[in-house]
């Protein structure tokens, strides 16, 4: 182990390289987007990307949206500090993409035009559902993009060499993180508001082939390191950590078995809750519906699933291999002396294979600057992927239908959604330099569980419950959101603990910090008392939305 | 909000057509099941994690414990349940659906 960040010249080598690959990382994606941005005329271009990209292109971007700084920097950071239970995320995470896949992706894309809700609303009245979605689109997206920020705001003060003692330009620590979390959202903004969907989709494709390869290229060293002994990995992993054993075990990070037998409860409900949010949570999420309207069929969304699924879940391998060597490598110690949280384990451990194969502190730096620069990247891309699901709702489910009531010109409803992308960005940059101190991989989980409670029941009912009705819709999306983000509000996540957001406050009287193992059974059953205390049932939409939904007939 | 105009009568007739019935049970038979297979099978793990750490704990080779083995197995089944149900589609759904939606494009049921 060697202290990281060990010369002053290092740093500033590291400094100028990772700025130098960031910036070029921006130049070609803007240009992308402006590119993009000449290709994009009607508003289907904006929304769905001409509907023209293939299974695989498709398959990278959705790879590109849901591969975010949770999953590189979280996850990572999670399984170096706590062994095991990061993986429980990966898994989560991956086998989620079944209910995509089988439940979801083909007939949303037979049946719906631009968002979740074109599905939701389909046979029901317009406004109040449309409404409803759009709602739990921005709460979801916001929860999301709030985690996204927070990573670059940890990762800056770390790949800038910024301690606590020193400044870069002027700003310490902290000003230096607000800052970056102004400049990524400032950022994704612009691509949004200039490429719509077709920069958006592009700039995926270019940060997933870079994170893939990043995560290859750390995961062979790392392997490398060990002789490909897995086992020896996991044996170093376990011995540095200082927890043995245990380290390689569930337990040390959820389901803690403490003396008192209702922590011990409370802490064993929370692994069950997160579990249930992680594996229904993707097929809720709004920036990840929104992909599979930018292929040409049904049939090529079912390509494109197949195909992230292959990619995301080879990427989870890696994160495992990163995660462990990291907490093998540079060692739990200097991991939380960094960022707390874990969220910088990655980017040190990218440090410390440098160091070790590249020659030295400057082969340290080089390594540390590139997979600074991809993770950079990764964040951005997501924030965009984000800012554009939830803008084109505010516009196409929002502004066009509810306000204009369906007779929107097609310009008038793209240029709303660009202003839309502008406020969205701007309330989630507020609102991450708040959560600062919440590990990005955590934040995330609770987005899925808002997704999955809001969003899931609903979709679910609408495509396969015959019954179901507008009244069952309003119920099950704000029954689930509602009680998602009450009993978020009122956990030790939000108040009454070191690491909450108001740590000097406490009115938390939920004792998990996962809602999902209630809130995501209240959306499924206020779906079902909402449906049943309305008479109202369009069988006829029905027959359009099923025989549509499967056959692909009249799909746009 | 459907842009086009559609005859619902032409679809509620294929809605209770035998073909379309047929896609139908063939597509639910399959994805319901194994949904609530593989949310089981998730589910397992999620509980032998929370509450059957010693079993969890013991070690199979080296370092490799049942969590971890048990962890790398949901990967499989994933890649296999996914490579599974695109064969299952692209043989047993696809054509059906094929058939379903020519005939309606024959009929003046189109954009």
């Amino acid at each position: 182990m060697t202290d990281f960040i060990a010369a002053e010249a290092t740093s500033s080598t590291s400094r100028t390289l990772t700025i130098t690959l960031f910036l070029v990382f921006v130049a070609i994606t803007l240009a992308i987007t402006i590119w993009a941005s000449r290709q994009t005329k009607t508003a289907t271009d904006f929304y769905a990307g001409g509907r023209q990209f293939s299974g695989f292109q498709n398959g990278m971007a959705i790879g590109g949206d849901y591969m975010s700084a949770a999953s590189f920097l979280g996850i990572a950071g999670l399984i170096a500090l706590y062994g095991y239970d990061g993986f429980l995320y990966s898994i989560g995470f991956l086998v989620a993409w079944l209910v995509a896949l089988l439940l979801v992706a083909e007939f949303l894309r037979n049946s719906g035009r631009y968002t979740m809700a074109d599905v939701l609303a389909f046979r029901m009245r317009q406004r109040p559902v449309r409404t409803a979605a759009s709602v739990s689109t921005i709460v979801v997206s916001i929860f999301y993009l709030i985690a996204q920020m927070v990573g670059a705001g940890a990762l800056v003060s770390l790949l800038l060499g910024i301690k606590a003692d020193t400044t870069f330009l002027g700003m310490d620590a902290g000003t230096a993180k607000v800052a970056t979390i102004i400049l990524v959202g400032a950022l994704m903004i612009v691509y949004v508001v200039v490429g719509g969907m077709k920069g958006t989709t592009y700039v995926q494709i270019v940060k997933a082939f870079l994170l893939m390869t990043g995560a290859l290229v750390m995961t062979l060293l790392v392997l490398a390191h060990y002789k490909f002994n897995l086992s020896s990995l996991l044996g170093d992993a376990a011995e540095q950590s200082g927890k043995g054993a245990a380290f390689l075990e569930p337990g040390l990070r959820y389901g803690i078995e403490s003396d008192s037998a209702s922590a011990t409860f409370y802490s064993k409900m929370d692994l069950l809750s997160l579990g249930i949010a992680l594996v229904l949570g993707t097929a809720g999420l709004p920036h990840i519906l929104t992909r599979f309207y930018t292929v040409p069929t049904s049939r090529i969304a079912r390509k494109s699933v197949l195909w992230a699924i292959g990619i995301i879940g080879v990427f989870y391998l890696f994160t495992l291999a990163l995660g462990f060597g990291a907490a093998a490598m540079v060692g739990g110690t200097a991991i939380t002396a960094q960022d707390k949280a874990g969220n910088t384990a990655a980017p040190q451990l990218a440090q410390e294979l440098g160091i070790t194969f590249l020659g030295g502190d400057t082969g340290g730096a080089v390594l540390l600057a590139i997979i600074a620069a991809v993770a950079f990247a990764t964040i951005l891309a997501v924030v965009a992927g984000l800012t554009l699901a939830s803008s084109s709702s505010v516009a196409h489910d929002f502004y066009a239908s509810v306000i204009k009531r369906g007779q929107a010109a097609e310009r008038d409803e793209v240029r709303v959604a660009r202003i839309s992308a502008f406020v969205i960005g701007a309330v989630a940059i507020v609102l991450s330099i708040f959560a600062q101190s919440l590990n990005v991989a955590f934040l995330v989980a609770l987005a899925f569980a808002v997704a999955a409670s809001a969003n899931l029941p609903a979709i679910l009912y609408s495509l396969f419950w015959k019954r179901f009705n507008t009244s069952g819709a309003l119920w099950s999306i704000y029954g689930g959101l509602i009680a998602a983000v009450v009993l978020v509000f009122f956990s030790p996540v939000v108040s009454g603990s070191a690491t909450a957001m108001f740590p000097d406050h406490d009115w938390h009287w939920f004792p998990l910090s996962n809602p999902g193992i209630i809130s995501i059974p209240i959306g499924f059953l206020c779906g079902f008392i909402g449906t049943l205390v309305s008479k109202e049932n369009d069988t006829d939409k029905y027959a359009e939305l099923e025989v549509r939904s499967l056959t692909g007939h009249g799909a746009h | 909000m459907t842009t086009e105009a559609t005859p619902t009568e032409k679809y509620v007739a294929v809605q209770n057509s035998p073909e379309f019935s047929e896609l139908r049970r063939k597509l639910r038979n399959f994805v319901f099941p194994m949904t609530v297979a593989f949310f089981l099978w998730y589910a397992l793990y999620v509980l032998l994690s929370a509450y059957a750490r010693g079993f969890m704990a013991l070690k199979i080779v080296g370092n490799i414990n049942v969590a971890l083995l048990f962890g790398l197995l949901q990967f499989v089944s994933t890649f296999l349940i996914a490579w599974y149900y695109s064969r299952y589609a692209a043989r047993q759904l696809d054509p059906l659906a094929d058939k379903i939606g020519a005939d309606l494009k024959g009929g003046e049921v189109t954009k």
